[in-house]
């Protein structure tokens, strides 16, 4: 009793520790105040002006456009990739898994450098591509991670059955494989879309001064204060996701409860 | 009895289901986009810093860039930059490997609840997460107000060391509960009551089971926390004031300026530290397959 007691002190005190600053963030989105060490009256204006802001739309079009597109390509790319690392040799695999894990234990700031070295070395305009193609880099192991575990748990034997039963390879591989495979797809798109989303320092190194994401837009107005707009947008942002994620978590309890008594 | 075994084999025999792919088409090709992707935007580009580095402007071999670091400021820089990375990633252990133990023994039905810690702060983005501190830690701010209320002395962390480390941790250790519960959920139970039934009390089962097994994860964890500490120019930009200069942040500052050689080569010597975290990483990761990573 007493231990479990404990272990729910202790993660109240982490999830205190990791939440804090996003109920800040919540909270100043309501504040009156343009300042942001003082509190000037609760009011939604800032959400009403978020809309009329052209740069923050603007921003927010970019972010979201990149961060959907780079992760569907770094799906694509990514499940292709592992379905084919599954039926490699034990050598070739891990030489292809371990720079899989390059991108993702490399420093942000080295791989920053190393694209926009590159994408200037071809004389290739820092701008909306350079981004797309950096996001798409650091998108790619997370799906490949994502869809590996899935791949293992696969019984073989369904895919020969569907074949012994006259299905095309291809066609047993989407009436087969990709069913099964499909949640880890799945997870792997929407873990690369929110990496895109937050990150800020391979988009700085690469982005050219043309565009700006959420995070670089930001980073301009760290000096100068941050527009009360953007919390508002936060918030926005973090309660729908918050949303989303209780609403399929619900869905799915849904589906695994026994069948509800007529 | 021999014709039963015959069969068992057999049908126990599952083929692997790559090589099952493979017989019937050449399923191998479908990784040809990707290695080609991760040769021209991962090994090209980082093969072109190691250029950068060791060149001038004109071209020409030099060790000039790589020998900067030993100019008082960088090496300041980056020395401080190992001790306060040091220090946050003893931190986010500390605080992790109790939190990773807490969540395999819930047994929780879902990984929501991970996903919930890790994924979902994410949406709130990094850099005003950050900005968010500076309100907590202020002179007048949020911790010093409760501290106030409850009559106890203030505290002046902001634009010090202290806010920095505090920055990595907050930012950085979902990344060190992620791998070590990886690995703990992996452990078999069978293992830990057997150590039970022989004698061991909760001491020594965890000292001679649990913790020697969870050691791939506690590297993986580590790695995923120091190099980005080792490396952030945000944080220390955001909560150490303009006065604390990490090594990130000189390299941060090179490129901005345009020496893009200078800048290339302290990335090489920032590199070398990365590199042996790596090569740590892959002797534990006896798998190869980066699941203790993510």
């Amino acid at each position: 009793m007493v231990k479990k007691f404990f272990s729910r002190f202790y993660i109240g005190i982490i999830l205190l520790f990791l939440y804090a600053p996003i109920v800040i963030l919540i909270v100043l989105s309501f504040n009156a105040s343009k300042s942001r060490s003082k509190w000037g009256g609760f009011t939604f204006k800032w959400y009403h002006e978020l809309f009329q802001n052209e740069d923050i739309m603007a921003a927010l079009t970019t972010t979201l456009i990149i961060a959907f597109t780079s992760a569907l390509i770094a799906t694509l790319l990514g499940t292709a990739a592992a379905i084919a690392m599954n039926s490699m040799k034990k050598t070739p695999r891990t030489i292809l898994l371990a720079i899989t894990n390059v991108p993702m234990l490399n420093a942000d700031i080295v791989t920053g450098i190393s694209l926009m070295l590159i994408f200037v070395a071809l004389n290739f305009t820092l701008g909306f591509t350079s981004v797309l193609l950096a996001h798409i880099t650091f998108n790619i192991p997370y799906v490949i991670l994502s869809v590996m575990p899935k791949l293992k748990q696969l019984n073989s034997h369904t895919f020969e059955a569907a074949q012994d039963l006259g299905a095309s390879p291809l066609y047993a591989f989407f009436k087969v494989i990709l069913p099964d495979i499909f949640p880890g797809v799945l997870s792997g798109f929407f873990l690369a879309f929110t990496m895109s989303l937050d990150d800020f320092v391979i988009t700085h190194f690469t982005k050219g001064p043309e565009i700006n994401t959420l995070s670089t837009k930001i980073y301009t107005e760290v000096r100068k204060g941050i527009k009360p707009e953007i919390y508002a947008l936060s918030t926005i942002m973090f309660v729908t996701v918050l949303l989303l994620l209780i609403f399929i978590n619900r869905r799915k309890a849904d589906k695994n409860a026994p069948i509800r008594k007529v | 009895m021999a014709v039963s075994d015959k069969f068992k084999q057999l049908t126990e025999k599952k083929p692997e289901i790559g090589l099952l792919f493979s017989r019937v088409n050449k399923v191998k090709w479908l990784s040809f986009p990707y290695i080609l992707w991760m040769i021209g935007f991962i090994l090209i580009p980082l093969i072109m810093i190691l250029y950068y580095g060791l060149t001038n402007g004109e071209n020409s071999f030099t060790f000039e860039n790589i020998s900067l670091i030993a100019n008082p400021v960088n090496r300041g820089a980056l020395l401080l930059a190992l001790e306060l990375s040091v220090f946050s990633t003893l931190i986010c252990l500390l605080l992790a490997y109790p939190l990773a133990i807490i969540l395999n023994n819930t047994k929780l039905k879902s990984n929501s609840f991970i996903v919930l810690i890790i994924i979902l702060p994410m949406w709130m983005n990094f850099l005003l997460r950050t900005i968010a501190w500076q309100n907590i830690l202020e002179r007048t701010g949020v911790l010093n107000t409760i501290l106030n209320f409850l009559h106890l002395p203030t505290l002046n962390i902001i634009n010090t060391p202290a806010a920095i480390i505090l920055g990595m941790v907050y930012n950085f250790l979902p990344f060190m509960v992620l791998p070590i519960y990886n690995v703990l959920i992996k452990i078999d139970k069978d293992v830990v009551n057997a150590a039970r039934d022989l004698g061991a009390n909760g001491g020594q089962t965890f000292l001679k089971i649990i913790l020697p097994l969870s050691l791939p994860g506690v590297i993986s964890g580590i790695t995923m926390v120091f190099v980005p500490s080792l490396t952030t120019f945000v944080i220390s930009t955001i909560l150490g004031g303009s006065k604390i200069v990490l090594i990130g942040n000189v390299i941060e500052q090179q490129f901005r300026l345009g020496n893009w050689n200078t800048g290339s080569g302290l990335s090489l010597v920032l590199m070398v530290f990365i590199l042996f975290s790596m090569a740590i990483i892959s002797k534990y990761d006896k798998e190869g397959e980066g699941s203790n990573i993510w």
